[in-house]
């Protein structure tokens, strides 16, 4: 798909989908937040729930002999397939062998994936979904839209709409009520007669053969356990080692995806089950009386996970349990749904490396791009899968794929990467923006009234994907590193010594929040130091350049290690620069380098928030006198649990705070620069404009923590914005 | 409902129950038949309870599928509570207790007060011994049957709209 078809496409999710999927992922989340408050040992939970999964895959091919052994002494069978065809051959035989005219199916994302309806259809079989949202897509001929909720993207009236229009009902359904009791009757009908029943399984225990199904409705129930033959689909990665295991899951699940505590349902089935069928042509026999000649078919499927497990950076994946958080909590997932956000089946924040993993690289790099690495997810996932990482391997894998453009030699020594030629020219340009940045303040201010010109906006659209509504950064031409080096330090008997790091944007074009900075900490009794840093390596991280972020990580540590060890602390102003610090460089550092840097790093607000605790004088600073601010925190200092920090300091100085609850400002970086997603950054902002234009906050002065979050403001409100630092500091 | 509860797994119980907006009634052993009979909404349907309990007239006690299919109420045994989460752990059992607990409207789980157990893995650790013994199966419900996937919130899917626990105090 050409830039672009996918720009239009997007704007088309967002009028269409975009409204009920927003609603509908919002109630998720409320929900969410509030049953994990609920829990005592949440955090216990998630710890217990990754070791079992680790654990899990790591002796996969070993639990797979042991369940065998359990499903067998049961009286089933398991067959482990290859791939979508050998799937599919089994699941027709045995529904051939059964004679099945119709097969009733409880929602499983692994069947989609098989595209097992379409190969049975194929034979004649009449295949039903069961599930309410599911029946709602297969009727509408569409794919799902979500991991759990599979119609989230349709409104009742929609639904109201496609059954008036597929069975002319006498008197049509309207309310939600009316339209679940009208499915229910239906589906009930289709049940009654059905041959097989197929379902998932959320996951499957090794030591008894167990499988446990979750649902709300009862579908599964249905399904499992109406028709003499039941047929479970799943991936291999359901596999966990006993029932004991079973718990923390089922704790997390809907919890983590819809914000119930346990969902209605979780049927735990050790099939062949001794519960009688129903045979309504055969309705006078006692169930009691009946019996049961069932017959049970686990089908798990490899699809690219076996090797997805001997992948260092995919592996993780499939601790996923599906729960649909990732994709609840990301705001560009709110605005455009899975449709937009997913590949051939899988979407979301895990979908990317879903389909990487099952699909192959192409169908991933389709929707890779639009996770901005904002971070949100990562404390809810119950697993505790770093998701933006893969999204950030895969972005790189589908970099390095690429074929050579042509305009190369535009950008020839702007990109001092270590990336292969092959790169995007977009991805080139913001991944290398130190080096920009460098340019642009060595000639301000020409750089910028150039960059402002009509042709120059043209090129950089044309030729790099910016778009020619997003204003440009403005280089100063006094950068703050230069700006510190002729000064004199106020502080004749400091308390503490610190390295304010001079990331990309506070050095070459947010410098006023940087002497802010210095001119707070020195009237605080800190010693400040600004010496000439790398930068932290979160640009071409964001494009996926990691080997460029890597070399990035090694040059800033060790232009900090000698700071640390002499005892300095290490103030970041920009939250994702830190978040690099604290999370990213994981990846890169040895295990003792990065958590030296960890524990002598602060975001500035943090930092004066220590210092206030230990006796610091708060009336050095800038009080509030009552003032009233509307403050936005960046999404990946809220990620770290540093965004506190930042309304306490400010309530101490007698600042009137409300802070906004969305869960991104829409620009993340690049993202909101590029002219495929320009509207969708504008449309996610919108959230945010209008949570700070209401009667409590419209006259509030605006602060933001990021560099990002300040420009989107910028572009969204009529009143500038600036960085908290900024308001407190001593003129 | 008795207010004497001085037991706090069941309080916890009564509490979560409470908040799932299913009914609770507890009853000695004597009484159960015409406790139930005022639980029930007619016609109603059951299977043999484990307990040493008689059901009231008003049950059909092993029903054909066609009385399933007319019956408005369906009790069955459970042989769990689970305190925290006000889940009762229903068996599979040869006698049909799963579909007599999933078709009707209304669906009663007759389970013992000494059955209670604090929470979910305790009653994952108990049907586990079972499960890995001898191929048991079990439903762990919570509630009504539900669904979102209409527009709004809506009870009783594909399974029951409603839930009475009836506790039995020995
Ligand atoms: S990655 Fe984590 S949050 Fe996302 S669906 Fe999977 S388990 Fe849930």
């Amino acid at each position: 798909m050409s830039k672009g078809d996918k720009a239009a496409e997007i704007r088309r999710l967002m009028a269409t989908e975009g409204p009920a999927i927003e609603e509908n992922t919002k109630g998720f989340n409320r929900r969410r937040r509030e049953a994990v408050a609920d829990l005592e040992n949440y955090e216990e939970l998630r710890t217990r729930a990754r070791e079992i999964k680790e654990d899990a895959i790591d002796r996969l091919p070993e639990l797979i002999d042991e369940l065998r052994e359990s499903v067998e002494a049961n009286g089933g069978h398991l067959y482990v397939a290859d791939d979508p065809e050998d799937a599919n051959r089994y699941v027709r035989n045995v529904v051939a062998d059964n004679g099945a005219e119709r097969v009733v199916k409880s929602k499983s994302m692994t069947t989609e994936e098989l595209e097992v309806n379409d190969a049975l259809e194929a034979d004649g079989v009449d295949v039903v979904e069961t599930d309410l949202g599911e029946w709602v897509v297969q009727l509408a001929d569409e794919t799902p839209s979500h991991l759990i909720a599979p119609a989230i993207h349709r409104s009742r009236e929609s639904i109201a709409d496609l059954f008036r229009e597929v069975f002319d009902p006498d008197d049509p359904p309207e309310t939600a009520d009316e339209l679940t009791t009208f499915a229910r009757n239906r589906l009930g009908e289709l049940i009654r007669d059905a041959d097989v029943g197929v379902t998932g399984a959320n996951f499957v225990t090794a030591d008894s053969g167990t499988m446990a199904l979750v649902t709300s409705e009862g579908n599964a129930r249905k399904c499992a356990v109406a028709p003499d033959t039941h047929v479970a689909v799943a991936g291999v990665e359901k596999v966990i080692p006993s029932t004991d295991d079973l718990s923390p899951f089922l704790e997390l699940l809907a919890r983590s995806g819809t914000g119930q505590d346990l969902t209605a349902y979780v049927s735990l089935l050790t099939p062949p089950v001794d519960s009688p069928t129903l045979d309504f042509d055969d309705d006078e026999t006692p169930l009691s009386e009946r019996g049961s000649d069932r017959e049970f078919h686990l089908v798990l499927v490899d699809n690219g996970r076996m090797a997805m497990r001997e992948d260092d950076q995919l592996r993780e994946t499939l601790y996923c349990i599906r729960c649909g958080q990732c994709s609840n909590s990301c705001a560009n997932f709110q605005h455009v749904g899975g449709h937009a956000f997913g590949g051939e089946t899988y979407s979301g924040g895990i979908g990317t490396g879903w389909e990487a993993g099952i699909e192959g690289l192409d169908t991933a790099a389709e929707f890779n791009d639009f996770c901005t690495g904002c971070s949100r997810c990562v404390n809810g996932c119950p697993t505790k899968i770093d998701i933006p990482w893969i999204n950030t391997v895969v972005r790189d894998r589908v970099n390095r794929g690429t074929e050579p453009e042509g305009y190369d030699f535009l950008v020839e020594g702007l990109t001092p990467d270590e990336e292969p030629g092959g790169l995007d020219l977009d991805k080139r340009l913001f991944g290398n923006f130190e080096t920009l940045a460098k340019l642009g303040s060595a000639t301000a201010p020409v750089s910028n009234w150039l960059a402002d010109t009509g042709p120059a906006r043209w090129a950089l659209e044309r030729v790099a994907g910016v778009d020619s509504r997003r204003d440009l950064p403005e280089f100063q031409r006094e950068t703050l590193v230069d700006w510190f080096r002729n000064r004199v330090s106020t502080v004749s008997d400091p308390t503490r010594e610190a390295v304010l790091y001079p990331d990309v944007y506070t050095n070459h074009v947010q410098v006023e929040r940087g002497k802010a900075a210095v001119r707070v900490l020195e009237a605080l009794g800190v010693s400040v130091r600004i010496p000439s840093m790398p930068s932290s390596g979160r640009a071409p991280l964001s494009q996926g350049m990691i080997a460029t972020a890597e070399a990035h990580a090694h040059d800033v540590y060790g232009a900090l290690a000698e700071h640390v060890d002499a005892g300095r602390d290490v103030v970041v102003i920009e939250p994702s620069d830190l978040a690099m610090f604290e999370r990213e460089y994981e990846r890169f550092l040895a295990d003792a380098s990065v958590e030296r840097l960890q524990e002598h790093s602060y975001e500035i607000m943090e930092y004066v928030y220590g210092l206030l605790e230990n006796g610091a004088d708060a009336d050095a600073l800038r009080g509030g006198d009552g003032h009233e601010v509307a403050y936005h925190a960046h999404c990946q200092q809220r990620t770290l649990g540093l965004e506190a920090h930042t309304t306490a300091v400010l309530e101490a100085l007698d600042y009137d705070v409300v802070t906004s609850d969305v869960e991104c400002c829409g620009m993340a970086g690049s993202f909101g620069y590029k002219d495929t997603y320009y509207e969708l950054s504008m449309d996610v902002g919108d959230d945010l404009a209008e949570q700070f234009s209401t009667a409590e906050t419209r006259d509030r002065t605006v602060v933001a923590s990021g560099t990002s979050c300040l420009e989107q403001l910028d572009a969204l409100l009529a009143r500038p914005s600036r960085h908290p630092v900024e308001l407190v500091a001593p003129r | 409902m008795a207010t004497t509860t001085t037991n706090p797994t069941i309080s916890t119980f009564e509490d979560a129950l409470d908040e799932l907006g299913v009914d609770l009634t507890r009853t000695a052993a004597d009484e159960f038949a015409a406790t139930l009979d005022d639980v029930v909404r007619d016609p109603a349907v059951g299977v043999p309870l484990p307990f040493d309990v008689a059901y009231p007239d008003s049950v059909t006690v092993d029903p054909t599928p066609a009385a399933l299919e007319r019956a408005e109420t369906g009790v069955t045994p459970a042989s769990f509570g689970v305190a925290n989460y006000g889940s009762v752990l229903l068996p599979s059992t040869a006698d049909g207790a799963e579909p007599v607990s999933l078709y009707p409207e209304l669906h009663v789980p007759v389970v013992r007060a000494s059955d209670v157990l604090p929470d979910l893995p305790e009653a994952l650790d108990r049907f586990g011994d079972v499960a890995r013994e001898n191929g048991a199966s079990t439903v762990v419900a919570t509630g009504p049957s539900a669904t979102a996937d209409m527009g709004e919130l809506v009870l009783g899917a594909h399974g029951p709209e409603a839930v009475h626990v009836v506790m039995l105090d020995e």
